[in-house]
């Protein structure tokens, strides 16, 4: 694990166990762009840059008139995951990752999920969206060991999510039991480049207050290490929040301002903006283009979940240079 | 039925001296052995979470930042993962490392912009997520030690501890006038003031003692000092006792020399509080706790020179007269420490250190109230009255009271 001993990433970081204080140009308010955190995690072990840009469209067997089949093996295990550089935390997750794996299906599609529970507790998998009550997650409930087929067709449209819906409900959320859960409108989206933001966090001393900020759980880690880009390329942001404890989140971006297409049920924008605050499960599909080359910083607009790990960077560099 | 052994049989072969010593310590580490390998413990502990106790020392602000040592007291290591100040993550460094070693220290260090007068919340998080709090409740430069903060910690000792102790005894030439039964008030009133002490200090002691991290056992600590104390003195007086069996077996100069002392012992205590309250930037609270802790310990200066009433007032035998010289040396006994708390406190504040010093306080004003108690009992028998009169009642009630309301000046 990268536990960083004394010496802090970021230019202006003073040298551990220095003799003399730093020179009085450091007694900055803040730290410009580095993370407040020392060190990095095991990016082996989950890369949040990996995350943003996987999504799982499921085994696909064609059902003829442009509709398909797609199926996904779900399973639910405990796994110990790293939050922020050093702090681990003893999550509860769909397939050993948090947030668990992006679904994705296009509007029509019959969905399968075959559920396993390979965990020490209860749980299910609550689709939002359309579809039968007895395939909502709610009831049955998932004992340890147990299996479960949910079944579906994939409607509307839009950007859902999915978590567990076992009591008590905050735990089973806050443990890590969510994804993002994308369904495609018929004829598809304009091509651009696709992110996934969960904006999650992690009550790591169990008090009921989050310890640890982030999108895609690992805090700063856009910081660290910021999410490349062209100038002038349509970039699609698939942002779902699922934070517990606190009522609201939000999303502001720097330097731009993004078109919001609440839930992603509908092809019109809903207004252009730079900052959107969100309850916890609801979801939004942000689109925009940076139009100047350079570090683009994007936020909750709390500072304090900023400050605990919720903020990254977009680095836009020029066409030609690619 | 089988016969006794007669104590006449013969004896039988005894072990050697040395392996009847050593078998117990052969047993117990076979014992050892037995459970390590059985692997009791591994199968009590298997899926129970680690606990984590952390110790946080007191926080050195210079205008930079801060720093402040960490102590691990937990059962295992512990590593510092990342550190939060007023909810926010922020860079660090350690000395020597992250991890924390049991019953290990470390130092950590943070470049912190912090706003002068306002508190600071600082939160360390562990490896494994848990939160530990430092505590900065005014945040202001730390004074570094120098010729001029030692004079002013000293100061500030005399104004609390000796002036006051010394004000208080000059109402002797005024009591010495005192008919006998308001000398007995005033032995009360001194008793209530003891008590009063007494109270504060056991309360002072454990709120101290809770402080210390977990293996050090502080209130153990406290309450094993205070027991040292009040039996090194028990001796001291009984030894004195037996030296001159004829009664009055106390003498008076005797007495208030203990009471000196254990006041002194007190005030150490006192003086190491205002110290540290001053060092970690409570110095606002400063002037109006100095003022109050000179009214305060008035009091004291009256209940030390009380047992000398008793010589010039009844005792036929009367002691060698109690000089000038004498007085000073009480006034300096109780009021002296607290200059010399006021520097440990403000320059090298050990919660250790000063829950033993409570702990010795304790046990010296315990010591002091039952010679006290006695005292006033001798006289009560040695003239038949009543020990407890409604005089005396009051003037005990008056004791604790002022002592009381005079500590609502203290309370920070």
């Amino acid at each position: 694990m990268a536990l960083a001993a004394a010496a802090p990433a970021g230019p202006r970081s003073p040298q551990p166990d220095s003799p003399t204080p730093p020179p009085s140009d450091s007694l900055h308010e803040g730290h410009g762009d580095d993370s407040g955190t020392v060190g990095d995690v095991d990016l082996i072990a989950f890369d949040p840059s990996t995350f943003a840009t996987t999504f799982d469209g499921g085994k696909v067997t064609a059902l003829g008139g442009g509709r398909s089949l797609r199926e996904w093996e779900v399973v639910a295990l405990n796994k110990d995951i790293e939050v922020a550089p050093g702090v681990v935390f003893p999550a509860w997750t769909f397939n050993g990752q948090v947030p668990g794996p992006t679904f994705r299906a296009r509007q029509g599609d019959q969905l399968r999920f075959r559920f396993t529970n390979g965990s020490s507790h209860a749980h299910t998998i609550h689709f939002h969206g359309i579809h039968p009550p007895s395939m909502d997650g709610v009831d049955p409930i998932i004992e340890p060991g147990a299996e479960f087929i949910y079944e579906f067709e994939a409607r509307p449209f839009g950007l859902h999510l999915y978590h567990c819906h076992v009591m008590p409900l905050k735990r089973h959320i806050h443990k890590g039991l969510y994804g993002a859960f994308i369904i495609d409108p018929p004829g598809g989206r304009t091509p651009a480049r696709e992110l996934v933001m969960v904006m999650n966090a992690f009550d790591t001393n169990f008090d009921s207050e989050n310890e640890v900020y982030a999108v895609n759980t690992v805090a700063f880690h856009y910081a660290r290490h910021p999410i490349q880009v062209k100038v002038g390329e349509r970039v699609r942001v698939y942002l779902v929040n699922i934070t517990e404890f606190d009522l609201v989140n939000s999303f502001h971006l720097h330097a731009s301002m993004f078109r919001l297409y609440r839930t992603g049920t509908n092809l019109e924008q809903f207004e252009l903006t730079d900052i959107v605050t969100m309850g916890q499960g609801e979801r939004h599909v942000l689109e925009f283009t940076l139009e100047h080359p350079g570090r683009f910083m994007f936020h909750a607009h709390q500072s304090e979940f900023a400050e605990l790990g919720w903020m990254g960077m977009f680095e836009a560099t020029p066409e030609e240079s690619a | 039925m089988t016969a006794l052994p007669s104590p006449t049989a013969r004896p039988k072969p005894r072990l050697p001296l040395w392996l009847a010593v050593l078998l117990p310590v052969v047993a117990l580490a076979a014992v050892f052995f037995a459970f390590a390998r059985g692997g009791v413990l591994s199968a009590l502990r298997s899926d129970i979470p680690p606990v984590e106790s952390l110790t946080i020392g007191a926080v050195q602000m210079d205008r930079d930042g801060f720093e402040f040592d960490v102590f691990n007291g937990g059962a295992q290591t512990v590593t510092l993962a990342q550190v939060t100040v007023d909810d926010a993550y922020w860079q660090f460094h350690t000395h020597p490392s992250p991890v924390i070693q049991r019953f290990g220290q470390i130092r950590v260090h943070l470049y912190y912009p912090w706003v002068r007068a306002e508190p600071l919340a600082v939160h360390l998080v562990t490896s494994t997520g848990q939160t530990f709090a430092v505590e900065i409740p005014v945040a202001s430069e730390t004074p570094r030690p120098g010729l001029k903060q030692f004079g002013l910690y000293g100061l500030i000792g005399v104004f609390v501890g000796i002036v006051p102790v010394a004000l208080g005894m000059l109402w002797f030439p005024a009591l010495r006038r005192f008919s006998r039964r308001w000398v007995d008030a005033v032995l009360a009133l001194t008793l209530g003031l003891l008590v009063f002490l007494f109270v504060d200090t056991l309360s002072e002691g454990l709120e101290s003692a809770h402080a210390l991290p977990g293996v050090l056992q502080g209130v153990s600590l406290f309450i094993l000092a205070a027991l040292l104390t009040w039996l090194a003195l028990l001796a001291i007086t009984s030894s004195r006792r037996a030296a001159n069996a004829a009664p009055p077996a106390t003498g008076g100069w005797f007495l208030a020399l203990l009471i000196a002392l254990s006041i002194g012992m007190h005030n150490l205590g006192e003086g190491l509080g205002i110290g540290a309250a001053f060092a970690l930037g409570e110095a606002a609270l400063g002037t109006f706790l100095v003022y109050g802790f000179t009214l305060h310990n008035i009091t004291e200066g009256v209940g030390i020179v009380a047992p000398l009433l008793r010589s010039t007032n009844t005792s036929p035998l009367n002691e060698k007269p109690v000089g000038l010289i004498s007085f000073v040396g009480l006034a300096l006994l109780a009021g002296g420490p607290a200059v010399v708390g006021a520097w440990i406190g403000g320059f090298a504040y050990s919660p250790v250190l000063g829950t033993l010093f409570l702990g010795i306080a304790l046990g010296a004003v315990w010591q002091v109230i039952a010679e006290v108690g006695r005292m006033l009992l001798q006289r009560a028998r040695s003239e038949g009255t009543p020990f407890v009169t409604w005089l005396n009642l009051a003037a005990f009630l008056l004791g604790v009271g002022v002592m009381y309301l005079t500590a609502f000046l203290v309370q920070a």
